[in-house]
């Protein structure tokens, strides 16, 4: 699947859950089911500032594309990245930095972007952002 | 009176949140605010508006009383002897930088002792910090036990073994909500020679305050959590110690005479407001007043200790969930941390049920960490909270714990 494939896909399996509580649950579902990552790799430089509860994003380069893995202390926050490394791991750097994360408002997570929210998706992006623009001027 | 009489003064309260009724439980950030505050600011802005103080025509002297009517709605309010008493600030914070400047700059001397609480917000810190850096003047701190109340033995103990000069508490702690014992605080400040600072910010919703029975030196709150505009303040302060302090800011009409050398202050508490003051936002504190003092009714009353009761409680009663300030003296001050569930996702949740309440430090990371948390969920009350928005927080919260477990 290309990233606006999989970015389709997000949307569409958001666009069932009507309700709040029934985005949330999922979200939950989805934080619960992201693999941990190496204790090793919660660094504080892998620390991502501005967020209310804890998150690690650490990343990696290979064959020309971008890989991904995080944690969060609180679960939601958890849920959020593992949608963000869905779409964006094993990316190429243009790719990342092409993409406008759109899809976050269009499955109704658009609160949470704006940039004073404490749980920081902003800071992710930027984060994530950040990652692919260093691989990139690393080619 | 019944609480059903006030809500209806607050049009937010009826309001959706994600297709749920709201129960706003974030009170101890910013209350409500009454239509008589928003008529008041709107009178102010598109009626009498004009800058105070200073001009001879109509609309200035208008603006004026509307102004100096804030102040003595203020008096009134903490008993305060006279609006020379009363300095009108932008919220609590400037009232304490006020204090701190004034006191580190001028009244304090090496060697000193500022004597603060464990659980202090940071506005009561930080200026402390801040202003007392290279002076010599140290910053120590009454502990507070694992039930949330200072300790009353080792705040004596500070005072008899050091040259504590001056005492700056909360009312309320808000993260802690409980009423501390300030008259004992301050009497024992004044008979170990110290100044007394009450930080009112979260008292003066909850608690009677009459500053002339306190005997207090200095006591400070905000506006904006007694229904007030945003962007108001009070430092009510004894004008004996107000006319020794240096203000902190200058210019405007908080001048006397004015040459090339130098300058004379105007009388208080014009000395201490610099600049064009909020003289809008202040005018607000007449009707905020009447709200709070509606509020004092007994069958308000009634309802806020039935509601702190309850949800002491019922909050108690929920597994692994460990409640920051229990027992004697409780407000409707909720800070609590639940094992296995953040209280970012906690807060997240019970939004989306239509629930406000605040999750992380409080602005008070001392306090927090010392009793082991990088963060909490707060539910703070205000009068015109009821008890069945209590039973539905409760239900709600279940819910979300159930979800995140």
């Amino acid at each position: 699947m290309t990233l606006i494939e999989e970015e389709r896909s997000v949307v569409e399996e958001f666009s069932v859950l009507e309700d709040w509580m029934d985005k949330y649950e999922y979200l939950i579902e989805l934080g619960k089911s992201l693999p941990m990552i190496e204790e090793s790799s919660k660094t504080e430089a892998n620390l991502i500032k501005g967020c209310q509860s804890r998150v690690w994003l650490n990343s990696s380069f290979s064959d020309g594309k971008v890989f991904f893995t995080a944690d969060s202390d609180a679960i939601i926050t958890k849920g959020i990245i593992s949608l963000l490394i869905r779409v964006y791991n094993g990316r190429t750097p243009k790719e990342i930095l092409d993409s406008d994360f759109s899809f976050i408002s269009e499955i109704g997570l658009k609160e949470n972007l704006s940039p004073t929210r404490a749980n920081g998706l902003v800071s992710m992006i930027k984060q994530i952002k950040e990652y692919a623009l260093a691989y990139s001027l690393k080619q | 009176m019944d609480v059903n009489e006030v809500r209806k003064c607050f049009p937010a309260l009826t309001r959706e949140i994600y297709g749920r009724p709201l129960v706003y439980f974030d009170n101890a950030a910013t209350s409500q605010r009454p239509e008589s505050v928003m008529d008041m600011l709107r009178l102010s802005g598109l009626h009498s508006n004009a800058n105070i103080h200073r001009a001879v025509h109509t609309l200035s002297s208008e603006a004026t009383d509307l102004y100096e009517k804030g102040r003595e709605a203020v008096r009134s309010f903490i008993n305060a002897s006279s609006g020379e008493e009363i300095v009108l600030t932008s919220g609590t914070t400037a009232s304490i930088n006020i204090l701190a400047h004034g006191f580190c700059g001028s009244l304090l001397q090496d060697g000193d002792v500022i004597l603060l609480s464990e659980a202090e917000h940071h506005s009561n810190m930080i200026p402390w910090m801040l202003c007392a850096a290279g002076k010599g003047i140290a910053i120590k701190y009454i502990p507070v036990d694992g039930t949330g109340h200072l300790d009353m033995e080792s705040y004596v103990r500070l005072l008899e073994s050091s040259n504590v000069r001056l005492v700056s508490v909360p009312h309320i702690s808000n993260v802690l909500g409980i009423v501390n014992p300030i008259s004992e605080i301050i009497s024992l400040a004044h008979e170990h020679g110290a100044y007394a600072i009450i930080d009112g910010a979260q008292g003066i919703v909850h608690e009677d305050v009459d500053v002339q029975r306190l005997d207090c030196d200095f006591y400070v709150f905000s506006g904006h959590k007694v229904y007030a505009a945003t962007g108001t303040g009070v430092l009510y302060g004894k004008s004996s110690l107000l006319a020794e302090l240096p203000p902190l800011m200058g210019g405007g009409e908080m001048v006397g005479t004015v040459t090339y050398q130098g300058t004379t202050f105007a009388p208080l508490p014009l000395k201490f407001e610099a600049g064009t003051p909020n003289f809008a936002g202040c005018s607000t504190f007449s009707p905020a007043l009447e709200m709070a003092s509606l509020c004092r009714d007994e069958g308000i009353r009634r309802n806020v200790l039935q509601m702190t009761e309850y949800l002491e409680s019922e909050l108690l009663k929920i597994p692994g969930l460990h409640l920051l300030g229990t027992g004697e003296g409780k407000a409707p001050v909720f800070s609590f941390a639940v094992e296995g569930a953040h209280h970012e996702d906690i807060a997240l949740l019970l939004d989306k049920m239509g629930v406000e309440v605040r999750s992380g430090l409080m602005c008070a990371e001392p306090v927090i960490n010392k009793f082991g948390y990088t963060g909490v969920v707060r539910a703070s009350l205000a009068p015109y909270n009821t008890v069945r928005e209590c039973e539905y927080f409760m239900r709600c919260l279940v819910k979300a714990l159930r979800m995140l477990s």
